[in-house]
């Protein structure tokens, strides 16, 4: 029992409190814990590690419980880095009421540290729904005024009414896990609800309420209606966060509640699920090549990308599954930078984050066009880069289990060249937009860039590092599904 | 002649305390209301009902645990307790007057209407809902009902010079009187079935007469009179008109206080004297929940009306306390009464807030009044965000808890669909509840950044009960403690 996990999930929240310095000092902290945490970690042993549990409330079952394991360890490192670097942008970005923005974004890092380590499945849901609420308040503050309002209405509806369902689902599970296992009191611990296997027609249903939260917030095809007004009005040092992180949250929660607790449904979803990805990969893919607008671009990609880290999860193999858990990892690390490289580029674009607008971007600057092809490249899985890792393990595991869709979803990956390129060489090259000016990138900026870039390119060379921490806990998530699938 | 001597009931006046403060604190109130000096009338008379108010609440929680049968006639169970369940009915209640009181201190209501008359009402009010709460026998119930109802018609048109308030008045008294006679009616039928008015007797006389249709039909009937009280659909529609026209402390009350009552006697009713037909009423009930829900959260997307639109939320509200009721078992009852407690402080957060409005702008209840909060008036704006977000059911407030509960009371007790009827009615919620939010931080400031404020007890009544559902959304223990101890004295499983 420690209590340094609780720590690291207080301190962005207990930081952002006080204004600029100590929401800086809060998000560094808590980041410098997140390495060492993950230093400190004991890739050999199994189990969680660094746990707390403490009953909350007990008439209902609910425990403050979190711990550490292969499946989050690398995801909490990803969410305090990318929230760190986010923080110093909203600074740089000289914002209106700049203390209520960091104090909202402090609330948002807890919040998503805390639904990555809750071991508790309330706790994870309220941690879930929590995270969101933030992001409705800075995308309806600092949103452009005409369109923000029915943007939140939209975000929030979608976003809540999958996490209510969800909610259904989980109180459901722990119930009827308590009739069938005749316990006293109901608990919501993932190690109990993990003692009891449920019915296979009962796992079905609460399945489809889990499955529902995680795919519209991934988004995933068909769930995907509040993306582009949601990415269009939220202010993008936020949307980087949101992008990048929360989504995974979403893929994560398949891995760390549906996977282990559910197996036989997820057996038998097996190819629906499969099929959504599919779907989602080559509609995300089709779109991103086909809007002009850049940071819908970006969006896209995300839904096509979220679509493998799916397919990963979903073809019940372990290679799947450890290239899921890599590849989400890894478009964290591209799509932040990503958002970070638009909000420059439109600054130099006459404020307008179209590229029609843009090109000719590289003329005088290249060092962030190199940092941006640096980011590209990743985004389209050059050989090479740590995503082709995630995206050769994802198929090679899908290509165990459905070679079929495989086959198709490796057109994925070409789509993915075209649409990183078509960004790249519209904005930096081709003639000079209208407006455009090319600029070189500044020293703060360059000092919040690199680093992020500098990530990429060390697990582009060493990619085992997540793989390694993670692979006890991943294959030891699935392992029941997989038999299940047999 | 004969010389008869008639055998008085035991009576235990320690129990009787709450009962005996409001309806003292009523008279004084009344008396000291008749004094001349303005003094005396605007700020003693409003003092000495909040310490009426606040001797019910201090006796409830002295006899805490006990189950004081008040009135007990040669060893026969009485027809009032005071048990847990009608203690913590007297403090929700209570707490709700004080807040009215509050509300009401510096309002027109109290002014024309004359503040000894007004008070005096409000605890009659306060009493019969303890009465209700506490009923044993169905003549009680009738009693309570009527106890509650006739002091609330008047409170309603206290506002002589707006004639809404005197329309709102004209509405419920009428709608209220149906209810009043067709539960009256419904509580013969039950009498006449099960031979009994005692709720124990009836209990004991159920399982025999079973699916007797005299019976059926006088649960159909109370069940509909309940239903008037605690806006359950298809009853409701005088719900939006009243709640909109009454002045808005009384609104307040009446959207916690009656429902707490209402509730409260239908667990007594339904869950102890008739759980053996449980089967028979618990489906009915279920179908009008679902349907109130539904009804509930439809009808307040699109209000422009503050004030109506929290009646068809309270609507939509009663539907999920009522699920609690549905089930019929011990973590229902618990999940009714700690969602009727999170309950009233959200919606004492939010009329406070409008009441605040109210006297700030000139846009009365309108959602424009509501344009800029965040920025013009965070102290406002701020339990508003809180208490509409614990409405909607967002984690960290009480209402989620709350209906956390409620949904794991309904799967135990084989209502899941209810549950999810639930969840459904709280995704529609998001449409109307993120309206206002989004008025208060995103919409410019349009009005009411003058020098006008409402009194400083109005701002401190929001942001206690704005912190209050916070704090119970995340130290939920001692109040399902509370919760669990009233529950127990049912004795149900």
């Amino acid at each position: 029992m420690t209590i340094h996990l609780s720590i690291l999930i207080a301190l962005p929240l207990a930081g952002a409190l006080f204004g600029r310095y100590s929401a800086i000092t809060g998000s560094v902290l808590a980041l410098a814990y997140a390495i060492a945490a993950v230093a400190d970690f004991d890739s050999g042993a199994s189990g969680l590690q660094y746990v707390t549990d403490e009953t909350w409330i007990a008439q209902l079952g609910i425990h403050y419980k979190v711990g550490l394991d292969g499946l989050n360890l690398i995801l909490v490192l990803l969410t305090t880095v990318l929230f760190t670097a986010s923080v110093f942008w909203i600074i740089r970005e000289k914002v209106e009421r700049e203390r209520l923005y960091l104090g909202l974004m402090g609330a948002a890092h807890s919040g998503v540290l805390l639904a990555l380590t809750a071991q508790d499945l309330a706790l994870f849901v309220i941690a879930f729904d929590l995270m969101l609420v933030p992001f409705l308040f800075i995308t309806g503050i600092w949103g452009p005024v005409a369109t923000r309002a029915a943007a939140i209405t939209k975000l929030f509806i979608y976003t809540l009414v999958g996490s209510l369902l969800m909610l259904a689902a989980a109180i459901g599970l722990a119930v009827l896990v308590k009739n069938q296992s005749g316990a006293e009191h109901l608990s919501f611990a993932f190690s109990d609800l993990a003692k009891v296997r449920l019915p296979s027609s009962t796992q079905n249903w609460i399945f489809l309420g889990f499955a529902a939260a995680f795919l519209v917030k991934m988004p995933a095809f068909p769930f995907h209606g509040w993306m582009p007004d949601g990415y269009r009005n939220m202010p993008l040092p936020a949307l980087a966060v949101f992008s990048a992180i929360l989504s995974k949250v979403a893929a994560y929660g398949f891995l760390r509640v549906v996977a282990p607790l559910l197996p036989d449904a997820m057996a038998h979803f097996q190819l629906l699920l499969l099929l959504i990805a599919l779907a989602s990969v080559l509609y995300g893919s089709a779109m991103a090549f086909s809007t002009t607008e850049a940071r819908l671009v970006l969006g896209y990609s995300s839904v096509a990308q979220l679509g493998f880290i799916v397919l990963g999860v979903f073809a019940i193999q372990d290679a799947g599954a450890q290239g899921a858990i890599l590849q989400a990892v890894n478009h964290g690390l591209v799509v932040a930078p990503a958002f970070f490289i638009v909000s420059l580029l439109a600054k130099r674009a006459g404020g307008s984050e179209d590229i029609r607008d843009m090109g000719g971007l590289a003329l005088r600057a290249p060092i962030l066009a190199g940092l941006f092809l640096i980011v590209a490249f990743a985004n389209l899985a050059m050989p090479g880069s740590s995503n082709f890792v995630g995206e050769f393990m994802i198929l090679l595991g899908l290509f165990q289990a459905e070679p079929a869709i495989a086959i198709i979803a490796s057109i994925g990956v070409v789509m993915a060249a075209v649409y990183s390129l078509r960004l790249f060489i519209r904005a930096m090259h081709n003639r000079v937009g209208p407006d455009a000016e090319s600029r070189e990138i500044g020293l703060t900026n360059a000092l919040i860039l690199v680093p992020l870039v500098g990530i990429i390119l060390v697990l582009a060379f060493y990619p085992q590092l997540p793989l390694k921490k993670g692979e006890k806990a991943v294959t030891g998530s699935i392992a029941a599904a997989k038999e299940s699938a047999r | 002649m004969i010389a008869t001597t008639v055998q008085a009931p035991t009576i235990d006046w320690a129990g009787l305390t709450p009962l005996l403060a409001l309806l003292g604190g009523a008279v004084l109130v009344l008396l000291a209301g008749l004094l001349r000096s303005s003094f005396v009338r605007r700020q003693c008379v409003p003092v000495v009902t909040i310490v009426a108010f606040g001797v019910a609440i201090a006796s409830s929680i002295i006899t805490w645990g006990d189950a004081i049968d008040v009135f007990t006639f040669k060893g026969d169970h009485g027809p009032l307790v005071i048990d847990d369940l009608t203690n913590i009915a007297t403090l929700l209640v209570s707490i709700t007057g004080i807040g009215a009181v509050l509300l009401a201190w510096r309002d027109h209501a109290a002014e024309e209407a004359g503040h000894g008359e007004f008070y005096a009402l409000l605890l009659t009010a306060a009493s019969g809902m303890v009465v209700l709460a506490g009923a044993q026998n169905l003549v009680t119930v009738f009693v309570g009902y009527e106890l509650l109802s006739i002091p609330l018609y008047v409170l309603c048109a206290t506002e002589l010079r707006r004639a809404s308030s005197l329309e709102s008045g004209l509405k419920y008294l009428i709608v209220g009187s149906i209810g009043s006679a067709t539960l009256l009616y419904g509580l013969a039928f039950i009498y006449g079935a099960t031979g009994d008015t005692n709720f124990d007797g009836i209990a004991a006389a159920v399982p025999s007469v079973d699916t007797d249709v005299l019976l059926l039909t006088g649960i159909a009937l109370a069940l509909v009179g309940i239903a008037f009280k605690a806006s359950i659909a298809p009853f409701h529609q005088w719900t939006p008109d009243v709640y909109e026209g009454a002045p808005t402390p009384i609104t307040a009350f009446m959207a916690v206080a009656t429902k707490v009552a209402a509730f409260v006697l239908l667990i007594r009713l339904f869950d102890v004297a008739l759980v053996d037909v449980q089967d028979v009423w618990a489906p009915a009930l279920a179908t009008l929940c679902a349907a109130t829900i539904l009804v509930g959260n439809v009808g307040a997307l699109g209000q422009s009306s503050l004030k109506r639109m929290l009646a068809w939320s309270s609507i939509a509200q009663a539907g999920y306390i009522g699920a609690g009721v549905v089930v019929g078992s011990q973590l229902g009852v618990q999940a009714t009464l700690f969602y009727l407690a999170v309950y009233l402080v959200m919606n004492v957060a939010a009329f406070t807030v409008i009441v605040a409005r109210e006297r700030e702008t000139d846009l009365g209840d309108d959602l424009a009044s509501m344009n800029g909060l965040g920025t013009a008036r965070p102290l406002l704006a701020l339990p508003m965000t809180v208490a509409l977000l614990g409405l909607a059911g967002i984690p960290a407030t009480a209402g989620f808890i709350g209906k956390f509960f409620l949904i794991d009371a309904l799967v135990d007790g084989d209502y899941a669909w209810l549950g999810v009827v639930i969840v459904i009615g709280s995704m529609i919620s998001l449409g109307y509840y993120l309206r206002v939010i989004a008025a208060m931080w995103m919409a410019p400031v349009t009005a009411g950044t003058d020098e006008r404020r409402a009194g400083p007890e109005v701002y401190t009544l929001a942001l206690v009960a704005g912190a209050a559902t916070l704090v119970f959304g995340i130290l939920v223990s001692p109040l399902m403690d509370v919760a669990e101890d009233a529950a127990k004295s049912l004795g149900l499983f």
